[in-house]
């Protein structure tokens, strides 16, 4: 089925990432996955047409042998045969992802959490834990890549 | 012939007026360009959404989410946005006077028309006439932020849920450049589907498209996530025209009481200097008289 509908030039598809502020990303890439809301998900060029709500996550994507990372925060993505847009409310890059304010984070929310309190509040640093795990993992693949790079 | 005194004071109170115009005119220029980043920061997501919801509305049926369906009520809503405060220029005449043609045309084919008004000169205006005035909010873009659209956005999406009005549209006047503003009438409720120029693929039957979570979900957090983003777009876009129209406007009030400036003070002179003659010449024939 995929290979019928590869007609496109070159088999890539436009990966385009757009927040409420700013477009972040438009770019031909080979392969893209992203964290769905029932379940991350892989596209290649040809998927079907796909529309679905976000949730936190990663998104990585691929252009040749590079795989890039970043991380998205709700939001909806529109798959087509030929274009992926994904509409997030937050989206970083791995590159600007600040690793300290995300630590900081990581350890406020964790206090919190210990603390306890009402459920609202519960939530709020259950979600913003979660947040700032998801940074701190992405900043890291980043690090780590970067070094490979460098051997 | 005026008195030399009351040229000078004109000339100072002109120039008076010229510090203003153009302290104004580095105000506005400078708001532009904060308003102006902002916009465009916004566009492309706002317009990405709107291919998407234009993509499911062509697809999904019409009845499944209440945003979506046409309803045959005459009741129309329209929302003028219009800004706060004065001295731009045209660009709140032009809006109202696009909006009252609008309002007279629907009126006359039978429709039940009503008003929605944001910012304050809208409502100093329709607060004289006669069209029906359903809500207004008054000062949005002193400090414009999504909360105002939020506000604005939820309260219309609830209204028309209710059944209030059956069609919405807006006028604004869109951000084009700094020179150029442009009105614009759209038709925002319910949610059409948009024809994008050129060629365009065909819609892709409803079997063939996937969804999740299902269709219904989606539907109702994408389409009041959509208004309330078109809203915030429109907000913005009067924003940065605003600023522009003012600082064309007041630009060119700089510039001619420059010209006037210049013109009095021409005058001035040449009174001055007849004044002078005129008293030279008085010397002189009194000396002559007295030989």
């Amino acid at each position: 089925m995929a290979g019928s509908a590869m007609t496109t030039s070159s088999g890539k598809i436009l990966l385009e990432v757009v927040t409420p502020d700013h477009r972040l990303l438009s770019k031909e890439v080979d392969y893209v996955s992203a964290p769905g809301s029932e379940g991350d998900f892989g596209v290649l060029p040809g998927h079907c047409h796909f529309l679905t709500t976000l949730r936190i996550g990663e998104l990585q994507y691929r252009i040749g042998e590079q795989t890039e990372y970043m991380a998205v925060l709700w939001g909806f993505a529109e798959v087509t045969p030929t274009k992926v847009t994904i509409l997030a409310e937050i989206a970083e890059k791995a590159e600007d992802i600040n690793v300290e304010r995300a630590e900081d984070a990581v350890r406020k929310a964790e206090e919190r959490l210990e603390r306890g309190g009402l459920p609202s509040e519960v939530e709020e640093a259950r979600v913003s834990l979660e947040k700032a795990r998801l940074r701190q993992k992405i900043a890291g693949r980043h690090r780590q890549q970067a070094g490979s790079r460098l051997l | 012939m005026p008195s030399l005194q009351s040229l000078r004071r004109k000339i100072s109170s002109v120039k008076n007026t010229q510090k203003i115009t153009k302290a104004m005119k580095m105000v506005s220029a400078a708001k532009l360009k904060r308003a102006q980043d902002r916009i465009l920061a916004a566009r492309p997501y706002a317009h990405q959404l709107r291919e998407v919801m234009g993509h499911l509305s062509e697809r999904v049926n019409r009845a499944s989410h209440p945003l979506l369906q046409r309803r045959d009520g005459n009741a129309t809503e329209l929302l003028v946005i219009t800004s706060d405060r004065g001295l731009c220029g045209a660009f709140n005449a032009n809006i109202l006077r696009q909006a009252v043609v609008f309002l007279e045309e629907q009126s006359r084919q039978g429709k039940q028309v009503s008003v929605s008004l944001a910012g304050r000169k809208s409502i100093d205006f329709f607060r004289r006439r006669n069209w029906k005035i359903r809500q207004q909010w008054g000062g949005v873009f002193d400090r414009l932020s999504f909360e105002h659209a939020l506000d604005i956005g939820q309260n219309i999406i609830s209204q028309y849920q209710e059944g209030t009005f059956d069609h919405l549209y807006v006028v604004y006047n869109e951000f084009k450049s700094v020179m150029q503003q442009q009105v614009i009438i759209e038709k925002l409720l319910p949610i059409e589907s948009v024809q994008e120029p050129g060629g365009r693929e065909k819609p892709v039957e409803a079997g063939s498209y996937l969804y999740e979570p299902d269709e219904n979900e989606l539907l109702a957090t994408l389409l009041p996530k959509h208004f309330e983003i078109q809203t915030y777009r429109v907000l913005l876009e009067s924003a940065a025209a605003e600023q522009a129209a003012r600082m064309t406007a007041m630009d060119g009030a700089t510039r001619n009481a420059g010209e006037l400036i210049k013109k009095v003070t021409l005058f001035y002179n040449k009174t001055r200097q007849a004044a002078i003659t005129k008293e030279l010449m008085d010397i002189v024939g009194g000396a002559e008289a007295l030989k």
